[in-house]
């Protein structure tokens, strides 16, 4: 659903919006250094599916059915910064034309609709298909995964952004489960309707499923000495780049966590410089509430959590959490990717294209 | 780099050949020349490789072997700016080609990217639809008009680049009658040498003097439209037959039509 | 979401809104938004003045107030939870009508269906009394990246190519007599989506081919891009303006 005016709080409309702002950022960059001159029509274009393949009625039983998302099929398709450009421009489009949607929300929207569906999905569908065995089968039960992951997590940091700033005084935990429950069951039906699109386009044309190259077979040449294999281009691998960076990045969270969760109670509760500095000064009588100083993280704690220690631990972890998922997705979108992204034209490009 | 007109052919073909990415050959060494203001039919059966080899025309495909010039120009990657803009290639679905919200913006599209701008390219744009008799659509979005006149606006989005040669990908097919003899009349008005790639065979007898038959990869045969329209076997080994009820009007009424 | 209730909002005419600038008035829907959500939700006098000001809108657009309300259909899911928060929002209850209601939740309703309704029928203004591709053209005019408008120009261009493609593949496969009654039409039914995607992406690689052949290098030429006279930026911000001269007497008043 499209979240409209009014819904959260200026602090979280405006973080998220400046969140979605930098994803979007960071994907048109990204897509145009993979599809170069192409983006725009066949971003344009994926985007009108995009559109077009949430209208499409999918019943469930008796009079109810349901719809697709299509963050994560966009991302098995077309990879993961195409899609979210592509979910994000129905979005916008959405907003300004069809009143679909708050404008000052829209940073919210393109931030669950767009950017977490597709970044998860494809983080799962990934992991997936690194852990099964190459073919088809492997990719389209890593689209049913994907898929699914992605409404559950959606909802998830929709969750995380109401608790922040919502402007409705539900009990958090309530909110939680009622959203959890119907959304992983919304995550079934996304994964089975996804899992079934993939593996029909993979039926006729693989050579078009982002998620599916290096499945190619090679080209054989025939030629009066005999046959020749020319090797096909580097197939992604992601298992091996993981490996280095992957032992690198879970110490490093787990630093963090121990820093934050356990050590940081134990920080001096001395006013630190600045403080210090100010009080000495006199200077803080002027000092202001911060905007979100009612919310459930101020002062490095959670609201409602009695126990300090446990109360700043779990501040102090929750906020490692947030910033190594945004960080982390920032990163994982930004790095130069050697190898897939630069693969030469998929088979049945340019070739076949007007034919 | 030659400048156009004067004695060189449009268009000049040697030994093309061509294999798509997954190894199937299409063409096997294609010869063939047009010369400045003839009007020229493209004949063959489906998946002769027609459209493959109009598309080495304007360098969206890359020959494996073999070469072409337009006008004297090689087509390489350091002149398809030029190229471009000397072969207006008109596509088969108008949709594919008409992808600005308004017709006067897709036929600014093509001039803008040579680098004309205001008045000048203003101008164009209104000289080109004249000549399709599209010009009061101008401001109008391409889904708001029926399929004749989005062929009509393709036509013109490619005559406002003032191209040597104007290739034309089936340009009669789905339209209705009345549509069908307006774009004739609108392409046998124009000037610029054309090429035109067609399985309607009589619209071919009627707009182009002479006939080539792509066929295995090779051309097959090439010569005057009526002699290869009247001979039959000819056409029925390379799955080509006249419509039903169809005969090749006497010469003489031929060459009236063309001398017009 | 994208569920299929999408109507054309545009309703054409020749207004003095018609006829402003997009950029002018995309700028001003978007500030209005903002203001109307920093008003604190207690000043309920304010929320009358903003309806006021949207109305006023409207009659010099000649916007019909069923037209609006119509496309406000849109709202309902949010409506609905809005209206259930008094039920069960959390903290002190107060005796209404009979019923013991969240004061909390009292207000909080208030404040989302205010808000939100308010956001909408801004929208709804906005979208009917532009044309969508000049609203595009506003949004890059206001420094929206111009890679990002590009697309979606060429979304609003095919949408309805690719709509009509998805109505033909309905028809062929009502015609061969397949009705979607429940989970049993997945099969189908992705195949047919699965075929829309082929078709779309094979498009999009004809379109860019076409661009090729028309010179594209990579870079779409800016045309008719005219900026706005000052005058219309002053008729355009008024709305937001005098917005944010009542959510200021809001704020500092109450």
């Amino acid at each position: 659903m499209h979240v409209p005016d009014g819904f959260f709080n200026a602090a979280v409309s405006v973080s998220a919006g400046v969140v979605a702002a930098a994803g979007v950022a960071v994907c048109l960059r990204a897509a145009r250094r993979e599809l170069d001159d192409r983006t725009a029509p066949m971003a344009g274009l994926v985007a009108a599916f995009v559109f077009a393949a949430q209208m499409l009625n999918f019943p469930v039983a008796a009079g109810t059915s349901g719809h697709l998302l299509g963050g994560a099929l966009a991302a098995v398709l077309v990879g993961p910064y195409t899609a979210v450009l592509a979910v994000s421009v129905v979005l916008i489009v959405q907003a300004f034309l069809f009143a679909d949607g708050g404008l000052t929300a829209l940073g919210i929207n393109i931030l669950l609709m767009a950017i977490v569906t597709a970044v998860v999905g494809w983080a799962v569908f990934r992991l997936v298909t690194a852990v099964l065995p190459r073919g088809k089968p492997a990719i389209t039960a890593a689209s049913f995964l994907a898929a699914l992951v992605s409404v559950p997590a959606s909802a998830l940091v929709f969750t995380l952004l109401f608790w922040l700033g919502g402007t409705a005084p539900i009990d958090v935990a309530a909110v939680a489960a009622a959203m959890g429950g119907v959304h992983v069951l919304i995550g079934i039906g996304e994964g089975l309707i996804t899992a079934l699109t993939v593996s029909a386009v993979l039926a006729v044309r693989p050579d078009l499923v982002y998620g599916a190259r290096g499945l190619a077979a090679p080209l054989v040449l025939r030629t009066a000495d005999g046959e020749t294999r020319v090797p096909q281009p580097a197939a992604p691998a992601p298992a091996a780049p993981a490996r280095r960076p992957g032992r690198f990045l879970l110490g490093g969270v787990a630093v963090a966590l121990v820093l934050a969760g356990v050590v940081s109670f134990y920080a001096s509760g001395d006013p630190d410089g600045l403080e210090k500095v100010a009080g000495d000064k006199g200077f803080d009588a002027g000092e202001e509430e911060h905007g979100l100083a009612g919310s459930p993280l101020a002062d490095y704690g959670v609201q409602g959590v009695e126990n300090e220690r446990l109360s700043v631990g779990l501040a102090g972890i929750v906020g490692v959490g947030v910033t190594v998922v945004i960080g982390g997705a920032v990163f994982y979108l930004v790095r130069r990717r050697t190898g897939d992204e630069t693969a030469p034209g998929r088979v049945g490009d340019t070739g076949r294209a007007a034919v | 780099m030659s400048e156009p007109g004067g004695d060189e052919p449009s268009l000049r073909v040697r030994d093309l050949a061509y294999a798509y990415p997954d190894g199937t050959q299409a063409l096997f060494g294609v010869n063939l020349t047009i010369g400045r203001g003839e009007r020229v039919a493209l004949l063959g059966p489906n998946g002769a490789g027609k459209t493959t080899l109009v598309m080495h025309l304007n360098g969206i495909l890359t020959p494996g072997h073999g070469s072409v010039e337009v006008a004297g120009l090689p087509v390489a990657k350091h002149t398809l700016r030029e190229v471009r803009r000397r072969v207006g290639l008109v596509f088969q679905d108008p949709d594919d080609q008409l992808f600005m919200p308004t017709v006067r913006q897709d036929v600014a599209f093509g001039p803008a990217n040579m680098g004309v701008r205001g008045d000048e390219l203003d101008q164009r744009v209104r000289r080109a639809l004249e000549r399709v008799g599209m010009l009061d659509a101008i401001d109008r979005p391409p889904h708001h008009l029926s399929f004749g006149q989005r062929r009509r606006v393709a036509v013109a989005t490619v005559l406002a680049m003032e191209p040597e040669i104007l290739v034309l990908d089936e340009p009669s097919s789905n339209l209705d009658p009345a549509s069908r003899r307006e774009l004739a009349d609108i392409l046998r008005g124009l000037d610029v040498t054309v090429l035109m790639v067609t399985h309607d065979l009589p619209y071919a007898l009627e707009l182009c003097e002479r006939a080539l038959i792509l066929s295995g990869g090779v051309i097959a045969a090439d010569g005057p439209t009526h002699e290869i329209l009247g001979d039959a076997e000819l056409l029925a080994a390379h799955r080509l037959e006249l419509p039903y009820g169809f005969a090749v009007p006497p010469r003489t009424s031929i060459h009236d039509l063309h001398a017009m | 979401m994208g569920a299929g209730h999408h109507h054309r909002i545009h309703r054409p005419g020749d207004t003095p809104v018609h006829r402003l600038p997009p950029q002018c008035k995309l700028a001003a829907v978007a500030a209005f938004a903002i203001v109307v959500v920093a008003t604190p939700r207690t000043a309920v006098w304010a929320f009358a003045v903003y309806a006021a000001l949207l109305a006023a809108v409207a009659a010099v657009a000649r916007i019909p107030p069923g037209f609006v309300l119509r496309r406000m259909a849109i709202e309902i899911p949010f409506v609905a939870f809005a209206l259930a928060l008094p039920f069960i929002g959390l903290g002190e209850r107060v005796p209404v009508l009979g019923l013991r209601l969240s004061e909390e939740g009292l207000w909080a309703a208030w404040n989302i269906l205010a808000k939100a309704t308010l956001g909408v029928v801004a929208s709804i203004l906005l979208a009917a009394t532009t044309e969508p591709r000049l609203i595009l053209q506003g949004a890059r005019r206001l420094r929206l990246p111009p890679l990002l408008v590009q697309i979606a120009m060429f979304m609003l261009r095919y949408l309805d190519v690719i709509l009509d493609e998805m109505r033909r593949m309905r028809i062929a496969r009502e015609s061969r007599g397949f009705v979607a009654r429940d989970l049993r039409a997945a099969p189908v039914l992705a195949r047919s989506a699965g075929a829309l995607f082929i078709r779309s992406y094979e498009r999009g690689e004809r379109v860019h081919l076409a661009m090729l052949s028309r010179g594209y290098t990579g870079v779409m030429p800016v045309l008719d891009d005219a900026a706005a006279p000052p005058a219309a930026w002053a008729r355009a911000l008024s709305l937001p303006a005098a917005a944010a001269v009542v959510a200021v007497l809001a704020l500092t008043v109450a």
